[in-house]
Formats: structure tokens, C-alpha cells, sequence
């Protein structure tokens, strides 16, 4: 009995981090990208949200849920473009425009998300890798829409990127010293304000996969927090590609930890069960923070951790 | 940018600098101001409203009356509190987005130790003044520690604190719920309730509660503590450079500690008036967004205590007039929120103009104090 | 407590019977002189759940002669409900407030009412007891009684007898629609079992649909939920092939296939009756509350997930909550083992608003 609430529960941890990390990983992956720059975007909440209730109406009305996806991120790029613009400007503070710009797209969002609550649009389909198991719960843990993918290889595109390409490289040293950019002839804000835009454009596509594909609809609470979480993530991340799907997937196992715990019949305590991914990220940050590792990976200009 | 059209006004005698910079820094929130609006109305009118309808309702409900004044400054109360929660880390440097757990902490805390208060029928202002150190202690231990975490153990405290505000609404909503849930309270499951006699009143003769005046009395205090003191131009040269600071030998872990437990008191003071005034017990409701809404009007204050006092009553007079817009327009609550995205926006790009209007330049002006 | 309940239940009786309870004097009672109404919502008007509910039932009070109606929508049960219904009274001259969320009566409506006792206050929950302002007062639907014949139906729907309940907090009115869920499927099904999960949020979607798949992984062939939006319960539980019972609007179009049957509130008997009131010029009752024997509940109509005997079962069902017969009925064990329900309880008993425990057959825990 107890064996088999155990496996139960890893199940749903491993069916949670394949599902509810998704969105984390493309607003994650989006924010890496702009701070590696050397700018900071703490809005894309509100590219998270916009997008998520732009690709839903468009899936509504077109009827093909990738063309909601892409509309999500053209959404996404434009809130992003905004944001860089603006703080492409001398003197403007960029925390808090990206906090200004999350206040401004959740409620374009809302505004123009009233009609999309109730209809039922087309959504995103998954594809079944764990049919052959035989068991439903596996199969089910198993059931992982494209986009997972996608998040991953852009990691890994990312990371490789940022290594060894030319573009990875003017990236980060954008974000590590303007100056010495600037001595090699770099734009520093045109490179800071495309990263900000593309950034803007991963996090709409996260926004697309929640309504489109999980929990798959469209209402006001459906973010709830979730980009300003990711946002968080890439520090803990520490700006690297790789280490932010890692840390997308923790996130989302150890939120399955208290539905599934209650599954299983241990239900008192649920609400500490509930904010396990925060006191775990927390704990695994403290024990983590001091390595030698964290101090030199900080982009040398982010403004949040000078 | 049509600010530079900004010809120089003839003048009788020439101003000197402090004038010039006091002009400037009325002129470019007003400026932009003017501007969000403009924006703004154009909106309206894409969705077919009257822009002048708008504004004026805006006007009614925010400042019209003295009834809508007293419901604006009732409004900033905890905003006030909140917002100094962030201004006095980020003068040290320091991004802390905590101010909702610290309030959430603060005022659970307060409610918790009012139980036996209350029950032995302790004097009403000896019974505040532990809620109200209690909340204090409770909101400074839990940024402090973020603080402490983010000098002694480089924890990123932007990360830290938000997700110590997620662990603090799950520590107030475990033992509302559970051990210190009142029976009575049942469907919304709340601590027992501190009764009339230890709820805190209005100012006289106004509707405005005294976490208002609290707030004011906090943000002049702070402005001299982070102005005129030794330990204010310690905490600011920390924050302008940090290898600086510690070559001088200044207290730096001393500093960011305290820097963070003032901003924890202030977001769990915010708790205790939220308690004694508003709830008169905890519940879930505490969670309210003040902490959030602080951070913004903390950065349109530019972290400076004075001027976040108006910069909140400016916030309380939109939030007011956001329900006599959707009352009398028939216009979602979306509506009030793009305004406030497009304030925030065009309000803090403005801060780009700032010497650049050749007006306000002494050096352009060719005069020199 | 016992002379409380007595009267309570008198108030419920008269309220029911659509007639005018502790009319009142003052305030409304001055014939036709205009009317208007502030609504105040704690979430978006267009949720598709609880303020739904509200504001589709809300329309037929704007149809009134003399009834201006105003409506406010997301404001927190905090001081800005205060201040927005203040704000009603003092600029747009509002003389009776509707308060739609549970959270808003205590202290914000009774101290309000207490400051303005020529405005109206009337509260959806049933908290309004003696002894609060006379200006003030409750009106509310049983839908427990809905989710019991949801149980009914369930019951006889399910091939396994397990069933599962996505729940945002353990307070009465939750705790009830469980229980009263559990009792109908007993009825049909003497061995089903409902398994809860807490999501502590009203609305959560994410951890709402992982909740649902974890009940699922457990085995439960049937879900329903009491959630503010119950949108993603039903689609994520239609995406995994399982039936549903929907809760506070039809959710029928959302699950084709495994759509059972759902419980909704008809707000619109009581705002009607208010309508009829105001537009004789005669105070509205202080106490107003019902299930189907007043017709302030209804069902879902029958989704594709109800076999013809589970149909039968819960027309049978609401038959007999028409004729009033009674949902609980002793004794009942809580599922820690302890005697809670020693006789037959009324529908209205007040008792029942107090509930604190989950029946035995209820796999899960309050605290």
C-alpha cells in the first residue's frame, strides 16, 4: 500500500513536471535570453497572460490552434519590443518598466479577453509516448505536447549558441560589459532590444501552450503568478539554457507533490504540500547560492544583481 | 520628442539651479501624465466611449468631494507602508519584491497574539502596541531574513523574497484553516475576531483610518533616517557601490540587515492596520496585492519616502475612480487597469526626459550657480 | 441557539413562500420613489461561474420601472468593498445593495449597515441572523440539494463507484455540496466512495487540473468540483475519457461525451421576487433561502454520460427534494468514525450551514 502511493506519487510528479513546465520553460528560456543581454524584463507575466488569451481567441476564430500559438508570440514580441524600446531610453529603470508593462498586458488581456471565457476553442493535441506501457496513469504522465520539445531544443540551441556562435557571443558580452561591446563596434542597445523582443516572444508561446493545451482554457486566474515565477527561475537557473528546463521541471513535479499526495490519502498539511515548489526552490537555492559556480555566471550588467 | 519644442518662457529675473531642477521635476510626471491620457483617450475612443465622460468621472470619484478624497487617502494607507517596503532596500541596492508576505505575516501574526489579549481583557492601547510590535517583528524578521540571506549566504533577494511571500500566505492559511481557525468563522474560515472594543477607529472628524497617518509619520521619519543620518548616507553609498562601501569600512552586512527589517516592519505594520481597522481578524483577505502595488508606486516616488505619500494617494484616487468608471460607463474593470499600464509606462519612460530639456539646463541657459 | 434555529427556520419558511418576512418600515418601504441598485461582484461579471450566475440573473431586476441598476465587479472582500458600496451611496445615490460573495458580510455589510440605515443591504449567504441590522440581509440557494442529485446520477453512471471532488477550500458551503454528493450517490450506489482534493484556491486552473488527473491516477470514474470556474474540471476530465458533473452553470456543451448532469443556482426566483417587490414599493424580506422546493435550484439538462436509470433515479431525486424530504438523515458517521448526524435533519436546518466534518465514504481530510 504505502509502495504503491509512492509510485503513484512519483507518477504524478513525473506527469506534472512533463505538463505544468511548459509555460516556465519558454518564459524562462525568454527572460535567459534578455539577461543575458544585460536587461531585465520582470513583465513577462503580462507577455505570459496576453499571449495566452491571444492564442486562444485566435485558435477560436481560425480554427487552427498553431496559428493561435504563432499569434500568442507575435503578441509576445510586441509587448517584449515595447519594453526594449522603451528602455533603450537614458535614464528609464528597467525593473520597473517590465513591472509597469505586466500591470498594462494583463489588462489589455482581460479587456479584451471577456468574450473568449466561455467558448470552447480548438486545442493543442499531444502526442502519446507512453501508450505501450499499458498503464493508464503512466500513459497519461506520458501524453506531452509538442511544445515540450520545442522548449527543449531551444534550450539546447541556446546553450550551444551562447558558446560558439557569433551571435551567442555578442549576446553575452552585451550583457557582461557594454563597454568592451561597444569597443568591438556592438550596438548594445540594438542586440539588448532584439533579445528583449525575442525574449517577449518565447513567453506569448508559453502563454499559448496554458490556454491551449494545459489546463487548456481561457480565464482571468489562469496565470496566476506563473511568469513572475519564471522569471525568478532564470536566477536561480543562473542563466544558463540547460539549467532552466531543469529547474521548469522541478518547478512543475513538485507542484503535482499536493494534489497527488492528496490522491493518495495524505492530505493534512496541504497547504504547505501546496507551496512545495516555492520552499523547495528556496531550500535548494540557499544550499546552492554560495558555490563559486553561481558568483561568475551573473551577466556582469543585469541591473537586479549589482 | 516634442518636449524639446519647449521654448524658454521670458523671465524677469533668472532662476537659480534648485529651481530649475524643482520645475523639471513637476513638469515631466505632469508632462507624461498629460500624455498617458492622451494615449488613453485614444483608446476610449476606439472602443466608442467618451474620453471627456471618462476623465471627468475619474475627477468625481478620485478627488471631486470631499467624500472621494477621504476614500483616495484611505485607499494609499497601505500603500504607503508597502511602498516604503520597497524604496528602503532598493536605496541600498536591493530589488525585494516581499512586501505582500511580510504584510500577509504582519497581520496574522497581530491577529494571533490579540487571542489571548482579548480573552485576559488587557487595556485596548497596550493590547495594539504588542499586535503592532508583534507584526513589526514578524513582517523585519521575515525581509530581514531575506536580507541576511542575500549578504551572508548570496541568495538573490529578488528571488528570495517573492518566494518567501508565497511561504508566508501558506503559513497564515495553514493555522487560519487549522489551529487558530474560530469555530464561528465559517465560511470564511478566519482567526477569532479582536472585537469592536480593540478595532482602531477613524481620525476625527474624517472616514480615513490612522494607518493613513501612520504612514505619513513613517515616510517623514524614514526620509530623515535615509537623508540626514550617518547611517541613511552609509545605507545610500552601499547601494551606489557596494566594493566602495566596504573599502570604507562601512557595516555593509550590518546595513542591508537593517535596510531589510525597516522595509519588513513597514509591510507588517501595513498587516496590523489592515487587522485592527479593516478585518478585525486574519483571514485570507489580507491577501490583497498591496505588497505588488507598493513596488510601483515606490518606483514613480523614485525611493524617495516624501514623495511616495502622493504618488500612493494617486494610486487610492484611481482605484477609486475605477468603480464610479465601471459603475456609471458600464465598462469592464479591464478598463482601469490598461489606464494604470499606460500611466506606469508613459510615467516611467518619461524619466528619460529629465535633462533633456534644454530649458531646465543651466549650462544651456548659459547661467551658473 | 435552539430559539436562533426556530427562528430561522420560520424566517426560511416565510421567505420561501415568497412572501414578505420582518417587513420593515423604513428605507425601501416609502413607495415607488426611484430605486437604485448597486451590485457589487468579487470576480468578472463573465466568469462563467459564481458572479455569472449573479449578473445573467441581475438583468431581470434592470428590467423594473423606477430600478436603475449599477454594478461593480472584481473588488476584493477588503476595505475596497467598503468603500465601493460607500461610494455607491454617496455619488450615485444607491439606496439597496446586492452583495454577491460570501466574505463581504462580515464586518464590511453589517458595519455599513449600521452607518447608513436608510440604504438596503442584502448579502448572498446565509448569515443575516436576529440581532444584526434590521437595513441588512441574506438570500441564498441550497445547492448542496443539486449536488446530492448530481450523486443520485453518479452513482449509477459510475461502473467503479468511485468518484472524486475538486474542492478550493473546507469551509461549510464546500464541505456540504461533498457530503450531500456523497449521500446521493449512497443512495444509488450503497458502496461509492468520493475521494476530495483541496486545491486552497478559488480559482487555481493549473493546480484545479492536476487535481483532477490525480483523482483520475486514483481510479475515480466520475469528477465534479467546487471551484469558482469549473471550466477546466470538466474539459480535463472530458480529455480523459471520464463523466462529469458540473457545478454553478451548464457545462454541458464542454463535455460531449461524459457530461452527467450538473448543479445551477436560479438566482433569478429570488431577483425577481426582489423585482416584483420594489416595483409594488414593498420592503424586501430580510431572510430569503430555498433549493428546489421553491424552484432556486435547477439541474444541467442530461449529458450523454447519464444512463437511462441514473436519469430516472435523479428525476426521482428531485421529486422528492420538491416535497421537501430530507437529505440527511442520522445516524451519519464523519469519516473519522464519530456520530455527527444523530436524526433526520431538515433541508434548512442552520445546523447544516455550520458543517465541519466530511461523511464517512469521503476519502480526505479538512485540515
Amino acid at each position: 500500500m504505502m509502495e504503491s502511493a509512492f509510485i503513484t506519487v512519483l507518477i504524478a510528479m513525473l506527469g506534472g513536471a512533463i505538463r505544468v513546465s511548459t509555460p516556465f520553460m519558454f518564459v524562462a528560456l525568454g527572460e535567459c535570453l534578455t539577461e543575458k543581454s544585460g536587461r531585465i524584463n520582470l513583465g513577462l507575466e503580462g507577455n505570459l497572460v496576453l499571449g495566452a488569451m491571444v492564442a486562444y481567441a485566435i485558435s477560436f476564430h481560425t480554427g487552427n490552434p498553431w496559428i493561435g500559438v504563432l499569434a500568442a508570440g507575435g503578441s509576445g514580441l510586441i509587448l517584449g519590443a515595447l519594453h526594449g524600446y522603451i528602455c533603450k531610453l537614458p535614464k528609464v529603470n528597467d525593473i520597473a518598466v517590465g513591472i509597469a508593462i505586466m500591470s498594462f498586458g494583463t489588462g489589455v488581456a482581460f479587456f479584451f479577453g471577456k468574450p473568449y471565457i466561455q467558448p470552447s476553442a480548438p486545442r493543442l493535441d499531444a502526442i502519446h509516448l507512453g501508450d505501450w506501457t499499458g498503464n493508464p496513469a503512466l500513459a497519461q504522465a506520458l501524453q506531452v505536447n509538442p511544445l515540450f520539445f520545442v522548449g527543449i531544443i531551444l534550450a539546447v540551441a541556446m546553450s550551444w549558441a551562447f558558446a560558439n556562435t557569433r551571435w551567442g557571443l555578442i549576446v553575452r558580452m552585451t550583457g557582461d560589459s557594454a563597454a568592451s561591446a561597444k569597443a568591438m563596434g556592438v550596438s548594445v542597445d540594438w542586440v539588448r532590444f532584439l533579445a528583449t523582443a525575442a525574449g517577449g516572444f518565447l513567453a506569448g508561446v508559453g502563454g499559448a501552450f496554458l490556454s491551449l493545451y494545459y489546463p487548456g482554457s481561457w480565464n482571468q486566474g489562469l496565470s496566476s503568478g506563473q511568469g513572475l515565477m519564471a522569471v525568478a527561475l532564470v536566477i536561480f537557473a543562473r542563466w544558463d539554457p540547460i539549467r532552466c528546463i531543469w529547474a521548469a521541471l522541478l518547478f512543475g513535479a513538485a507542484g503535482a507533490i499536493g494534489p497527488s499526495l492528496q490522491s493518495v490519502g495524505i492530505s493534512q498539511g496541504y497547504y504547505f504540500f501546496n507551496a512545495a515548489p516555492y520552499i523547495l526552490t528556496l531550500f535548494i537555492m540557499i544550499a546552492s547560492a554560495r558555490s563559486k559556480g553561481a558568483a561568475r555566471e551573473v551577466p556582469g550588467e543585469l541591473s537586479i544583481t549589482k | 520628442m516634442s518636449a524639446e519644442a519647449a521654448g524658454p518662457i521670458p523671465t524677469t529675473r533668472t532662476p537659480n539651479v534648485r529651481t530649475l531642477k524643482l520645475a523639471e521635476s513637476v513638469f515631466v510626471p505632469v508632462f507624461a501624465l498629460v500624455g498617458s491620457f492622451l494615449i488613453f483617450s485614444l483608446f476610449l475612443l476606439v472602443i466608442g466611449k467618451s474620453p471627456v465622460d471618462f476623465f471627468t468621472l475619474v475627477w468625481t470619484g478620485g478627488f471631486g468631494s470631499s467624500f472621494s478624497i477621504q476614500q483616495s487617502l484611505q485607499r494609499s494607507a497601505p500603500l504607503i507602508l508597502t511602498a516604503l517596503a520597497f524604496a528602503i532596500p532598493a536605496r541600498i541596492g536591493l530589488t525585494m519584491i516581499g512586501a505582500e508576505g511580510a504584510l500577509v505575516l504582519g497581520g496574522f501574526t497581530a491577529a494571533a497574539i490579540a487571542i489571548p489579549l482579548v480573552t485576559s481583557g488587557a487595556a485596548a492601547p497596550v493590547a495594539w502596541l504588542i499586535m503592532a510590535i508583534t507584526s513589526m517583528a514578524a513582517g523585519g524578521l521575515w525581509i530581514g531574513l531575506a536580507g541576511w540571506l542575500r549578504h551572508y549566504r548570496g541568495v538573490n533577494e529578488t528571488i528570495s523574497s517573492l518566494l518567501l511571500s508565497y511561504i508566508a500566505i501558506a503559513i497564515m492559511n495553514f493555522f487560519v484553516e487549522g489551529a487558530l481557525r474560530d469555530p464561528a468563522s465559517a465560511n470564511k474560515p478566519s482567526t477569532m475576531p479582536i472585537g469592536d472594543a480593540y478595532r482602531i477607529g477613524s481620525i476625527p472628524g474624517t472616514d480615513v483610518h490612522w494607518g493613513f497617518a501612520a504612514g505619513v509619520v513613517l515616510a517623514i521619519i524614514l526620509y530623515i533616517l535615509m537623508s540626514r543620518t550617518t547611517f541613511g548616507f552609509a545605507a545610500r553609498m552601499t547601494g551606489g557601490n557596494v566594493r566602495a562601501a566596504k573599502a570604507q569600512g562601512l557595516p555593509v552586512g550590518f546595513l542591508v540587515v537593517t535596510c531589510c527589517a525597516i522595509a519588513g516592519c513597514c509591510a507588517g505594520l501595513a498587516g496590523f492596520f489592515e487587522v485592527t481597522v479593516i478585518h478585525g481578524q486574519a483571514n485570507a483577505s489580507l491577501v490583497a496585492g498591496y505588497g505588488f502595488t507598493g513596488i510601483l508606486v515606490a518606483f514613480l516616488a523614485r525611493h524617495n519616502p516624501l514623495m511616495i505619500v502622493p504618488v500612493a494617494i494617486i494610486f487610492g484616487a484611481i482605484a477609486a475612480a475605477g468603480g464610479l468608471v465601471q459603475r456609471r460607463m458600464g465598462m469592464p474593470d479591464a478598463t482601469v487597469l490598461v489606464l494604470q499600464g499606460i500611466i506606469f509606462v508613459v510615467l516611467l519612460a518619461s524619466d528619460t526626459l529629465y535633462g533633456r530639456i534644454k530649458f531646465f539646463q543651466p549650462e544651456a541657459r548659459g547661467d551658473r550657480t | 441557539m435552539s430559539r436562533l434555529n426556530l427562528s430561522r427556520r420560520s424566517l426560511l419558511k416565510a421567505g420561501a413562500a415568497g412572501l414578505a418576512a420582518a417587513a420593515l418600515p423604513m428605507g425601501l418601504a416609502r413607495a415607488q420613489s426611484p430605486i437604485v441598485l448597486g451590485a457589487v461582484y468579487v470576480g468578472p461579471r463573465d466568469d462563467f461561474g459564481w458572479n455569472q450566475a449573479h449578473a445573467t440573473a441581475m438583468e431581470i431586476l434592470k428590467t423594473v420601472p423606477g430600478v436603475t441598476v449599477i454594478e461593480e465587479e472584481n473588488v476584493p472582500e477588503t476595505d475596497a468593498v467598503s468603500q465601493s458600496m460607500e461610494s455607491m451611496i454617496n455619488l450615485d445615490g444607491a439606496n439597496l445593495i446586492l452583495a454577491t460573495s460570501f466574505g463581504y458580510y462580515s464586518p464590511f455589510v453589517v458595519e455599513l449597515a449600521k452607518k447608513y440605515p436608510d440604504v438596503q443591504f442584502r448579502h448572498a449567504a446565509p448569515l443575516w441572523k436576529e440581532g444584526d441590522p434590521a437595513n441588512a440581509g441574506s438570500y441564498f440557494c441550497y445547492l448542496n440539494q443539486g449536488h446530492y442529485v448530481d450523486g443520485v446520477a453518479a452513482g449509477l453512471s459510475s461502473p467503479t463507484g468511485k468518484l472524486g471532488f475538486v474542492a478550493a477550500k473546507p469551509i461549510p458551503s464546500v464541505l456540504s455540496n461533498i457530503n450531500s454528493f456523497l449521500l446521493g450517490a449512497k443512495k444509488t450506489n450503497p458502496a461509492a466512495t468520493v475521494q476530495v482534493i483541496f486545491t486552497g484556491e478559488w480559482s487555481m486552473p493549473v493546480r484545479e487540473a492536476e487535481a483532477t488527473n490525480a483523482l483520475i491516477d486514483a481510479g475515480c470514474d466520475v469528477i465534479t468540483c467546487h471551484v469558482d470556474g469549473p471550466k477546466v474540471v470538466v474539459e480535463t476530465a472530458e480529455g480523459r475519457g471520464v463523466k462529469t458533473c458540473g457545478h454553478n452553470a451548464s457545462q454541458a456543451p464542454l463535455a460531449p461525451n461524459g457530461f452527467i448532469t450538473g448543479a445551477e443556482y436560479k438566482w433569478s426566483t429570488i431577483y425577481a421576487m426582489y423585482a416584483d417587490l420594489l416595483a409594488k414599493g414593498e420592503p424586501l424580506p430580510n431572510f430569503v433561502a430555498g433549493g428546489y422546493h421553491n424552484d432556486m435550484l435547477q439541474n444541467s439538462p442530461y449529458g450523454a454520460g447519464a444512463t437511462p436509470e441514473a436519469i430516472a433515479a435523479a428525476d426521482a431525486a428531485i421529486a422528492d427534494l420538491k416535497a421537501s424530504k430530507p437529505i440527511y438523515v442520522g445516524p451519519l458517521k464523519d469519516n473519522a468514525g464519530n456520530v455527527v448526524i444523530e436524526g433526520e435533519m431538515d433541508n434548512y436546518d442552520p445546523v447544516l450551514d455550520g458543517m465541519n466534518y466530511l461523511l464517512e465514504g469521503v476519502v480526505g481530510s479538512i485540515t
